[in-house]
């Protein structure tokens, strides 16, 4: 049989390698039979790689003002991630004296900016950077949807250059004092997912969210998710089952759309021994917020979805001030 | 010339048509509508002979909707032997690289240059053999894996077709408008858009709620001049169906080639009695005839007398 191989860091393969590069910071850098005929064999085989990436420092620096980074992430695409995402940073920015900055990595589709409804804004260079776009003031975001001349032009972009954006996303964007900065991550386990993770290595990500719809389908795409977490060493602050049930408007009774056939996120969080947040109602009301760019948690507040919403949000601050305390009590 | 041919354009050559089912978003019904799509093709025609490629690589669903979660793939003296969906039949072949893990949970943390190397792979070493479409499912996005399927299939442009999906919310919306600049961009043929999620039939009192809005993608097809090949609701049947497709344990996968056969008709069967089916046929029957009529051959008897509901 034929299977697949995971033989090296996946974290220290460059973005532009052969297919078989044993990874720059391995023993056989420069030397292995895939090296052959790579630009860089000989700047591998020098040794000189074994030391840090020279944008990490840059990274580093900027990040330094950022208290708390949290990745939002989901094997499968569609489950609801940018929704989450916004949801999360309009429910952080309720509070006047919270800072929060929400960064969009899905460079090829970018939703978060309609989500927001800030679609039509543009960034603004400055001395000290690329200024955020402010949805109010104590909500930033960067996305590469700002950047576009039209929304129907498509960014057709191999890994590296997806890769140089977001360092730049993380090096060059002033956004200041931060108490919170979501990343709103593409579906997969790829090129942007290992980027985001390497750049932010020294300067400690806090966790991720993962989210998922209560069909099998979902769930072994988000398997596959956790598995990667584990891999490049991400604590898995939970798990959120999003599109849970639908409430009929008319008749008002609850019935499954994506049916848990295997028992859903409930299950699936205890067989893989992370967290499980809470589960949000499928309310088409989201989706049209969503679309008109308002927030739900505003426009509906008594909502179910709403409700659910809080919850998960109240738990997953309450699950980082315990990794906090933790952190201080055994550095 | 033989000699100037690349493995891929001689692997495919056998191949009549490629239909590729993309999207901007995730999400929205890709790897559902491939199935569908794979599946009402299989049954259009009794000698139809069919392929379905997941080129979805850190994402695949195809094997676990077809019911051939935990299948091998074998290697044989002429290439990869696709996993059988019909058993001994084999006129539904299916490739994955969820076959080739060990662990359905293992994830696959590739960059490009990877992803690249295992669609070439897929493309010129599968021995599909005779086929008279092959659908190929693609990740969200226009990135890695869509530019290595374009540039490895550029010698047989010609038999390359796409099918854009997209749900009715404005946010899918902007990613399907992507999706087709990127195949203006790279001169690939849309056959037509498909509206998928578009509404949904509450089972206790038959009220239809839009659950994500709707007429997006009429109004999307309109604007774009694209033919919408047909709207899809939320069918919960479909849903389970292809969802809960009974997987194999590997221990079972022995006993499973030998009843391989009478269970794919299950699914088939299965799928035939779903509300979707019906509202599948007029959309493959679309394809069908979009396809006839870009190759220039006569066309096949079914979709002559086919009643395109708009």
């Amino acid at each position: 049989m034929i299977a697949v191989q995971h033989a090296v860091d996946p974290l220290s393969v460059p973005s532009d390698a052969p297919e078989h590069c044993p990874g720059t910071e391995s023993e056989l850098a420069g030397k292995t039979d895939a090296c052959a005929g790579c630009a860089n064999q000989d700047i591998c085989a020098s040794g000189e790689t074994k030391g840090p990436d020279p944008a990490l420092p840059l990274v580093r620096e900027r990040m330094s003002s950022v208290k708390r980074k949290i990745l939002v992430l989901s094997g499968k695409g569609g489950v609801g991630k940018s929704t989450f995402t916004a949801q999360l940073g309009w429910a952080f920015s309720a509070d006047d004296s919270v800072q929060t900055g929400i960064m969009d990595v899905d460079i090829c589709g970018p939703s978060i900016p309609t989500i927001l409804g800030i679609a039509s804004e543009q960034v603004h260079a400055s001395s000290s950077g690329w200024s955020p776009v402010y949805v109010q003031d104590n909500l930033g975001v960067m996305s590469v949807g700002f950047m576009l001349p039209s929304s129907k032009d498509a960014i057709m972009w191999r890994g590296p250059k997806k890769n140089g954006l977001i360092s730049q996303f993380l090096k060059d964007v002033d956004w200041g004092d931060l108490d919170y900065l979501l990343v709103d991550t593409p579906p997969g386990t790829s090129d942007e997912h290992l980027s985001i993770v390497q750049y932010l290595k020294e300067s400690d990500i806090d966790g991720a969210v993962v989210i998922t719809t209560p069909q099998e389908v979902a769930l072994q795409d988000v398997r596959r998710e956790i598995d990667f977490c584990r891999k490049v060493g991400i604590r898995v602050l939970g798990v959120v089952e999003n599109m849970s049930g639908f409430v009929c408007p008319s008749c008002k009774t609850e019935s499954q759309i994506f049916k848990p056939s295997t028992g859903g996120a409930k299950r699936m969080a205890v067989e893989m021994k992370v967290d499980y947040l809470g589960a949000v109602p499928l309310d088409p009301r989201i989706g049209k917020s969503a679309d008109y760019g308002v927030s739900f948690l505003d426009e509906y507040p008594d909502s179910p979805a709403s409700i659910a919403y809080m919850d998960i949000i109240d738990s997953t601050q309450f699950t980082l001030a315990l990794c906090f305390i933790a952190l201080i009590l055994c550095p | 010339m033989a000699a100037d041919e690349t493995p891929v354009a001689k692997r495919l050559k056998s191949i009549k048509h490629i239909i590729i089912v993309c999207s901007g978003k995730g999400g929205v019904g890709k790897s559902s509508v491939s199935a569908q799509l794979a599946l009402s093709l299989y049954a259009s025609s009794p000698t139809a002979r069919v392929g379905i490629l997941d080129v979805d690589l850190t994402g695949p669903s195809i094997p676990r909707m077809l019911g051939l979660d935990g299948r091998g793939v074998l290697q044989s003296s002429e290439g990869w032997v696709p996993v059988y969906a019909d058993g001994s039949e084999a006129r539904l072949g299916c490739m994955s690289v969820g076959f080739l893990l060990k662990r359905k949970e293992d994830s696959v943390v590739w960059r490009g240059p990877k992803k690249n190397a295992m669609i070439r792979q897929f493309l010129s070493d599968v021995r599909w053999g005779e086929l008279d479409y092959l659908v190929i499912d693609t990740p969200p996005g226009t990135s890695d894996e869509h530019l290595s399927l374009l540039e490895h299939m550029a010698p047989v442009h010609s038999r390359l077709s796409a099918v854009i999906v997209t749900t009715p919310q404005a946010v899918a919306l902007m990613d399907a408008m992507k999706c087709l600049s990127f195949t203006r961009t790279v001169n690939l043929p849309v056959l037509g858009l498909i509206e998928n999620m578009s509404g949904y039939v509450c089972p206790c009192c038959g009220e239809v709620s839009n659950v994500f809005s709707t007429g997006g993608g009429r109004e999307m097809a309109r604007q774009e001049e694209l033919t919408l090949l047909g709207s899809l609701p939320v069918d919960t049947e479909l849903v389970t169906l292809l969802d809960a497709a009974e997987s194999a344990d590997s221990e079972q996968a022995a006993d499973e080639l030998s009843h391989g056969t009478e269970r794919t008709f299950q699914l088939i069967d299965q799928y035939q009695r779903t509300s979707s089916s019906k509202l599948f046929k007029p959309i493959v029957e679309g394809v069908i005839s979009a396809l006839a009529v870009s190759s220039g051959t006569p066309q096949a008897s079914s979709a002559e007398d086919a009643k395109i509901e708009s």
